[in-house]
């Protein structure tokens, strides 16, 4: 056989965590940051922005993996901005129906789900080439790893730019709101805050992963000099 | 040089064009199927959902009314009609009594980030406007939102000036927005600090809403005045 079938590698827990926090879809792979810059002046638009995403992200690469070996290759990618716009459409009306208030507040970011490059991102290169149980599972990872991010940008910038968290007020009434962090900048102030913060401990663990490495290599190689 | 006659080479075939439209077809009518059935379902849960909203609003910003009536404004002439009609509706507010306490009005205009819609209450016996709830606003959280709850803002509305002249062609004065701290006359708006383009859009929405639908309402308030008790007279004859 010129071409022998990859065999596909089986579903551990790696497929639903990675996304959560080791390829985190916001502050490892930079994806979707349209609205996490936009909607995440508070933690409840950041949560119900998240949880719509989750909605539109498992769905479509559900039925992008079901479909996966009906859709040919040329017309993929219309395929699944079709099946990703109907998702969005979904919700458009489930959170229409829910609360109007946060409907409003959302405003035209739910209709740009379309274009969050993190779901076709996935649907290109994970559900499409995966089983539907493994697509969906490791959507459900990313689209958590993406609300977590949502809410850790949004709460930090709802209890400096209001003293408030889920709209009940944390810091005293004498508490000057910080305006700045509940505006735009806001959001690129904080996103690359958590940035620094993150990369930091980071490289500070790889740091001392390397220098135990090198520390036990010295230690086997006293014995030879 | 590469075997040009080895298998692994060839590209694969193209797939008919009939393959590629149906399965965008297939794909097409699920996404219909699917858009259809939720817009069904959530469709009478957003009119309700837009109603209570709405009824909020009007007793909101009427606080003395009881109950209500919906009337639509055509070519001048306002009509008794129900919150389904169609053109622009204006609600009326009633007492326990059936007394008229005062109108609803829609007023919208271009804030800093989107169309802010708003329901303001008018008193036509005395051409006051005498506050409002915002029914949409995206405006700028810290900033624009402030319409709401600028306490020198919301002042402006405790009798903003908003008289029909005699010929009942207009308003008397135009209702502006001016820099804030310089307000001298009633039909001025003091504006926020900071939020000028929607404290502008304010005062816009308000004149505007007011030069067309006061005037009309001006001329047929006899009839919204009468409309509650006369609808009672019409109930109980009927019954």
């Amino acid at each position: 056989m010129a071409n022998p079938t990859k065999k596909e590698a089986p579903l551990t827990m790696d497929v639903f965590t990675a996304g959560i926090w080791k390829e985190n879809p916001v502050f490892v792979m930079m994806l979707g940051l349209c609205p996490v810059l936009a909607v995440t002046n508070s933690v409840e638009n950041s949560l119900a922005m998240g949880l719509a995403s989750i909605f539109v992200l498992v769905c479509s690469n559900a039925l992008v993996s079901a479909l996966r070996n009906f859709i040919p290759k040329q017309v993929r990618i219309t395929t699944y901005i079709i099946i990703i716009a109907t998702f969005v459409t979904l919700v458009d009306y489930i959170i229409q129906a829910i609360s109007l208030d946060l409907y409003n507040k959302l405003g035209a970011f739910i209709q740009l789900i379309v274009v969050n490059c993190l779901i076709l991102g996935r649907a290109e290169a994970f559900a499409s080439k995966n089983s539907f149980g493994k697509s969906v599972i490791s959507a459900l990872g990313m689209g958590l790893g993406f609300t977590l991010a949502l809410v850790m940008l949004g709460g930090v910038r709802e209890l400096l730019g209001a003293g408030q968290l889920l709209g009940y007020q944390v810091f005293s009434l004498n508490f000057e709101p910080w305006i700045v962090m509940i505006l735009p900048p806001g959001g690129f102030i904080v996103l690359g805050s958590w940035l620094l913060l993150i990369n930091y401990f980071e490289q500070r663990k790889t740091g001392q992963l390397i220098a135990e490495d090198s520390a036990s290599h010295c230690t086997v190689s006293q014995p030879r000099s | 040089m590469a075997d040009l006659g080895n298998d692994t080479n060839k590209v694969p075939p193209l797939p008919s064009s009939i393959s590629l439209i149906s399965t965008l077809g297939v794909v097409a009518m699920l996404s219909g199927f699917l858009v259809v059935l939720v817009y069904e379902y959530t469709k009478p849960i957003i009119a309700e959902n837009q109603r209570l909203a709405t009824e909020r609003a009007i007793f909101k910003v009427l606080p003395k009314a009881t109950s209500r009536l919906t009337f639509t404004v055509t070519e001048g002439k306002v009509k008794l009609a129900n919150d389904k009609a169609k053109g622009e509706l204006i609600y009326a507010g009633y007492d326990a009594q059936n007394n008229f306490v005062g109108l609803a009005l829609n007023a919208a205009e271009q804030g800093y980030q989107d169309i802010i819609k708003l329901l303001y209450g008018y008193q036509p016996d005395t051409g006051c406007i005498t506050g409002y709830d915002v029914l949409k606003s995206t405006e700028t959280p810290g900033f624009g939102t402030k319409i709401t709850s600028d306490e020198g803002f919301l002042a402006n509305f405790n009798c903003l000036d908003a008289k029909v002249n005699q010929e009942q062609s207009g308003l008397i004065n135009v209702i502006k927005t001016v820099r804030h701290g310089s307000k001298n006359n009633p039909w001025e708006i003091d504006a926020i600090s900071g939020s000028t383009i929607t404290s502008n859009a304010v005062g816009r929405m308000f004149n505007k809403s007011g030069q067309v639908l006061h005037p009309i309402i001006s001329k047929n308030l006899p009839l919204i005045k009468s409309a509650k008790q006369q609808e009672r007279g019409e109930h109980g004859q009927s019954n």
